[in-house]
């Protein structure tokens, strides 16, 4: 057991968190206020290869393993939020094919994101599925070689912006999860329609649209997997997944934790700079020892899976014990930084908008408690 | 054209450097190290003359072990392979400009980049000494002209550019009165200047590809140089701590201050 990261991982850290500097701090709080995409950020995140990390190399991608993407993804966080969840978007929506594609698939599917700047959307939740998936409303009828693809997406992340997706939908509703197939719709066909742009709490940088699908139609070759096997699919992308936006909660946290010694040491009452008072002093202790915990249980959930192993239950501890640890070690800082933390000119008020949304979105923390409630009696 | 760049290994300017309470050292523990900023910047300007004359960009480094981290740095930024010395244990400026005319005489280079200086002792020497010891022509300080929006800004030269005939190279530095251009024949060395250009970043793929590319291992012994330091070095100790500022009333008391305590009116 080693509990240092090797040369290179250190060497990737640094590039990220060069990136996060340099580059995506510096415009953080402008894309939070106007909730614009943060088109310039993501196009030095896609020179760096920031943008598309998973995929193979013989694909275009950095090809770089669960473990290296977790280190990567605490720094881009670090930065902002909302620009790592559009960062990482590319990699979530192109998981299903990486996993379960195709020899062809993956040449047609995911090498051309190495060509330029180029967007790809991970298209699963829907207004009456979102924990419960099984419940999928949008239908894929099969017409000669090509599937018609109806119903409705939400929530879904540089949706507005995006030139491939990968569909979820139910060949046959009665089935319920048994009858839900993976899709990737390429370009923006007819019938394709961009409705809506979310107005989020936090992570404003990322975009956030609801789409439409009116017999939009989807060439055969373009099914990832067999019918039926999208659930287990968009499953596996989430166990994927899970330790990335686990992660998100330890870059958050350990901004949070900054800003807040770093204010504590400034800031002055009764004499002395707050720092020297006991209550802030274990304030201050408590977020630096729950950051780390999150951050070891979530390098614990991306290795397990870089040795092919299951990774369920050590992902669903990851990402719901460092969601709810970064919500409250952001709202500990907006209290360290006490009225001004709540002013926006201050930089914490953001960081606990941004940590809700680890909450809720790629299963709410309540989700997670489920699934490692039912991974303890398996 | 081919290139021979420094990469020399210095406490990341980030973190905290404190003497050891006997002077003999600084305290190494907790410290964070990359390349040196200058070395980075020599780095860059390979990279660029090289894209535009083709050719390589072969990085050096001393030390223990651990440079070859600084080695891969900038071999992910795209340097083509690296010349790792492995050496621990005290060196001097001689020794180090003695090595690398090894190196440089082995590798035969056309030109030698270098930084100015590294940021840890600051001792700008080892450029100076290297061209000595080469019999090679040196241009140190090699800068860009700041941007001032004028006729000449438009017209500017890039700082470090090869002669059309490729024999030579014509280096804007900077002087205490203002800029100095140089033509020198090549083979040359430069030391590159803060102002010279912004490193690139280093890409996850080029750190990466930088796992694969040849690092060659060289020792003292092998290239036949004594490094025996001639400078010892004594004792090291911090600036003296400032003393807090006063606060004065009026005009006249700073004045009486300025006359009569400070002496400088």
């Amino acid at each position: 057991m080693e509990f240092q990261l090797t040369e290179d991982q250190r060497a990737l850290q640094q590039a990220a968190r060069k990136y996060a500097r340099e580059v995506v701090r510096p415009k953080a709080a402008h894309y939070d206020e106007t909730a614009t995409f943060p088109r310039d950020l993501l196009a030095t995140a896609f020179e760096l290869g920031l943008l598309n990390m998973a995929a193979p190399v013989e694909y275009g991608g950095v090809g770089l393993s669960h473990l290296d993407q977790t280190i990567v993804a605490e720094e881009l966080s670090w930065g902002c939020a909302g620009v790592a969840t559009s960062i990482i978007a590319n990699d979530l929506a192109n998981l299903p094919i990486i996993l379960h594609g195709s020899e062809d698939q993956k040449k047609r599917l995911l090498s051309h994101f190495a060509e330029r700047l180029k967007f790809s959307s991970f298209c699963l939740t829907e207004p009456e599925a979102g924990s419960d998936v099984a419940n999928m409303q949008t239908t894929a009828r099969r017409e000669g070689d090509e599937y018609v693809i109806n119903g409705a997406k939400c929530f879904i992340t540089n949706g507005g912006h995006a030139e491939q997706y990968t569909v979820f939908a139910t060949v046959d509703k009665t089935k319920r999860h048994k009858g839900i197939t993976c899709f990737v719709v390429e370009g923006r066909p007819a019938g394709l329609t961009v409705s809506k742009h979310e107005n989020k709490m936090g992570q404003r940088a990322s975009d956030t649209v609801s789409l439409t699908f009116e017999d939009v139609r989807v060439p055969v070759k373009n099914r990832i997997g067999e019918e039926g096997q999208g659930f287990a699919i968009a499953m596996a992308t989430l166990d994927n997944s899970r330790p990335l936006t686990a992660m998100f909660s330890v870059g958050i946290a350990r901004a949070a934790l900054e800003h807040s010694m770093e204010y504590a040491s400034q800031r002055k009452t009764f004499g002395k700079p707050i720092i020297e008072h006991q209550a802030i002093q274990f304030m201050i202790a408590d977020m630096a020892m729950n950051t780390h915990a999150a951050r070891m249980l979530t390098y614990e959930s991306a290795w397990l899976l870089d040795q092919g192993q299951r990774n369920t239950l050590q992902s669903s501890y990851a990402k719901s014990f460092a969601a709810d640890m970064a919500m409250k070690v952001a709202t500990d800082a907006v209290q360290v930084y006490g009225g001004y933390g709540y002013i926006k000119e201050y930089p914490v008020e953001k960081l606990m908008r941004d940590a809700k949304l680890i909450q809720v979105y790629e299963g709410t923390s309540q989700v997670q408690r489920l699934v490692i409630a039912k991974e303890l009696f398996r | 054209m081919k290139i021979l760049v420094t990469a020399k290994r210095v406490e990341d300017p980030e973190s905290k450097i404190k003497v050891k309470p006997d002077g003999s050292g600084i305290v190494q523990e907790g410290l964070k190290y990359k390349i040196n900023p200058f070395d980075e910047i020599g780095v860059e300007e390979g990279l660029r003359l090289v894209a535009k004359h083709q050719g390589e960009v072969v990085v050096v480094s001393i030390g223990g072990k651990e440079v070859q981290e600084q080695l891969r740095h900038a071999l992910a930024m795209g340097a083509h392979r690296a010349v790792w010395v492995n050496h621990t244990g005290p060196l001097d400026q001689l020794g180090i400009a003695g090595l690398l005319q090894k190196v440089t005489e082995k590798e035969k280079p056309d030109l030698v980049i270098l930084g100015k200086q590294s940021i840890d002792d600051d001792q700008n020497q080892v450029g100076q000494y290297l061209a000595e010891f080469l019999g090679w022509g040196q241009a140190t300080f090699a800068s860009k002209v700041e941007s001032m929006e004028s006729e000449q800004e438009k017209n500017k030269v890039p700082a470090l550019t090869v002669t059309a005939d490729g024999k030579a190279v014509r280096v804007i530095r900077e002087v205490d009165n203002g800029l100095a251009t140089l033509e020198c024949q090549l083979p040359a060395v430069v030391t590159t200047d803060l102002r010279l250009n912004t490193p690139r970043y280093a890409s996850l793929p080029g750190i990466m590809k930088a796992k694969s590319k040849p690092i060659e291992e060289l020792t003292p012994e092998k290239l036949g140089v004594d490094v025996t330091p001639k400078i010892q070095i004594v004792k090291l100790s911090s600036p003296p701590a400032r003393k807090a500022g006063i606060k004065v009333p009026d005009v006249a008391t700073l004045v009486d201050k300025l006359r009569n305590e400070a002496k400088v009116v």
